[in-house]
């Protein structure tokens, strides 16, 4: 399952990680450096075994749906890049 | 009169209590080390010195009159991955410079309530994605140990490696710390200092910068095995902040100590001896099993038959949660925006290329791989089944044995430099950690002797889900055998 240019270019803007032209193919070398490392996997028994997305067995907990925090927009804004009248300001993108 | 930094975070704690010094005088004594040795070792990317001396005083006020909590007056620095109120909170990473929280992660929140001092924030592994902490975007931290044979600088390891570099070299009493495949245990074991990653959900993730959620567990980097039980019983809570806290009791791990491990069974897992390990690492491991075995402990030789598969899987499974995670820095609501664009994808795309290192990029590269149509089943699914077969090798030995006893790393501490040719090379230094972050498990590294280069290495025990006790017991009992008391000379 060899990754090519073409495979890095499409997955770094599945990551929206801008990825120059000349980087493509030095990166396609390393993911398959990696993924040949991480092939190993095939030989292992998997056959009727349960995904294991979590080390946690309890159930999530359920909280009342009601009001416990808010009127923070000084400190929701505190980070943005750029805020204006209690917004956050975003570069126009619909002409 | 003593040198109040070289105390352990006990005698600390004990001393101010007597008030046998101030807060304000150890926690000078701190800040007067660290401006002396941060421009070489650069285990802090943040000082917060006037914070500190305040905090300070308030400490000695509540001492004077004989009120206080468990870490009253006692300076501890604070790994950069938990949020600070008010204080720049970066990961280690560019796309969060400035990023100034105006909340408080649960972890510090319980270590100010018992009293602590917060001295400043620790560099770290961009993202804590890194074993050599020189990924962060604030440049490598080093080790105050160096070699007797080569006067290169080492690294400290990583994530954790601010953490572990100032706690060796008298620059905090204790450090908060994080794992998610060894970012601990390897660093502790890298610096001759003790290092514990607890059970996944004894510690609130809230407000700890996300790397990989169903791995990543805070715990201590101290000076003793002690100091690790008092510092992990502060940070550890229950916390409806976070889904996958646990609802259990934390208890006092310190009465596990002195307890021996007479009548403990200890497994010693046959598929730990890896290819290319070093004869001196065998030989540690071999000492250990000998000093258990010697107070009294039954060895017993266990099979972890997926143990090889435990990286690979990693590396799948932490670059999917991480691409994931990470989706959040988008350059709109906080973390870095690029002046120049296109248009809005394109916005996206220039955020992230210039606020992430080369590391970060090439794991959420993979991520987004491994998630991708017609490869999730092929990759990520896989390897979510491989993580379970790795956790039942766990379960089926905890019927025989009631911990595990392994190396902590493969090698010593490395020079800076000396990995960052192959990724995967890079990669192999959590062989023997990764398994407990996959698996849940608490475990702790403990110094245990020196290399032919003088150089510290570590003994890991692993022990069942929630049962630190037993870990404590028996690094406690490694830790008296060993008699570690080397500390790296002062070069800096």
């Amino acid at each position: 399952m060899a990754i090519d240019a073409a495979t890095v270019r499409k997955v770094a803007h599945l990551a929206r990680i801008k990825t120059p032209e000349d980087r493509l193919e030095p990166l396609a070398q390393e993911l398959n450096g990696i993924l040949k490392w991480i092939e190993q996997l095939d030989e292992v028994d998997i056959e009727g075994v349960e995904p294991m997305t979590s080390n946690v067995s309890q159930p999530l907990r359920l909280r009342a749906d009601a009001v416990t925090d808010g009127d923070k927009v000084a400190d929701v804004l505190s980070n943005a890049p750029k805020s204006a009248d209690g917004f956050f300001v975003v570069p126009k993108v619909v002409e | 009169m003593t040198d109040l930094t070289k105390l352990t975070l006990k005698s600390a704690i004990d001393g101010l209590k007597a008030r046998d010094f101030s807060s304000e005088e150890i926690t000078r004594a701190f800040i007067t080390n660290i401006d002396a040795a941060n421009p070489v070792l650069n285990a802090f990317v943040v000082q917060t010195s006037d914070k500190a001396l305040d905090m300070a005083r308030a400490s000695d006020a509540r001492l004077a009159r004989g009120e206080g909590g468990a870490l009253e007056g006692a300076p501890l620095g604070i790994k950069d991955l938990f949020c600070t109120d008010g204080v720049q909170t970066t990961a280690g990473s560019n796309m969060l410079r400035g990023f100034v929280p105006p909340y408080e992660s649960t972890v510090t929140a319980n270590l100010w309530a018992d009293g602590a001092v917060m001295l400043g924030k620790l560099n770290m592994d961009e993202f804590a994605m890194g074993s050599s902490n020189e990924t962060s975007a604030f440049g490598p931290v080093r080790n105050p140990w160096k070699s007797a044979t080569s006067n290169a600088d080492l690294t400290p390891g990583g994530s954790s490696g601010g953490s572990a570099s100032a706690v060796a070299g008298d620059l905090c009493l204790a450090a908060t710390a994080s794992d998610t495949g060894g970012s601990i245990r390897q660093p502790a074991a890298f610096t001759g200092t003790v290092g514990i990653k607890p059970t996944y959900g004894r510690a609130s993730r809230f407000g700890m910068v996300a790397f990989a959620s169903s791995l990543d567990q805070a715990g201590p980097i101290t000076r003793t095995v002690e100091d690790a039980a008092i510092l992990l019983r502060s940070m550890c809570s229950f916390d409806p902040k976070d889904s996958t806290s646990l609802d259990v009791e934390t208890p006092d791990w310190t009465a596990s100590l002195g307890k021996g491990v007479k009548g403990l069974r200890i497994g010693v897992p046959r598929e730990y001896v890896v290819d290319g390990m070093p004869a001196e690492i065998q030989a540690l491991w071999d000492q250990g099993v000998q000093w258990l075995r010697d107070a009294g402990a039954e060895i017993v030789e266990i099979s972890l038959p997926h143990t090889k598969y435990a990286l690979p899987t990693y590396y799948i499974v932490a670059p999917a949660e991480a691409s994931s995670n990470l989706a959040r820095y988008d350059g709109m609501r906080y973390g870095h925006r690029a002046d120049q664009f296109t248009s809005l994808n394109d916005l996206y795309e220039e955020s992230r290329a210039e606020g992430f290192g080369k590391e970060v990029q090439r794991r959420l590269t993979i991520g987004a791989y491994v998630l991708s149509a017609g490869f999730y089943d092929a990759f990520y699914v896989k390897a979510l089944k491989v993580r379970r077969r790795i956790a039942q090798d766990f379960d089926n030995v905890w019927d025989r044995v009631d911990a595990i006893l392994t190396p902590s790393t493969p090698s010593s501490a490395f020079a800076l430099g000396d990995k960052q040719i192959d990724p995967v090379t890079m990669y192999l230094n959590d062989v023997f950690t990764v398994t407990a972050n996959l698996a849940g498990l608490p475990g702790i590294s403990v110094p245990a002797g020196l290399d032919s280069g003088g150089l510290p290495l570590g003994l890991q025990v692993i022990g069942k889900a929630l049962d630190e006790a037993t870990v404590f017991q028996v690094a406690d009992v490694l830790e008296q055998a060993a008699g570690f008391t080397a500390r790296p000379d002062k070069w800096w």
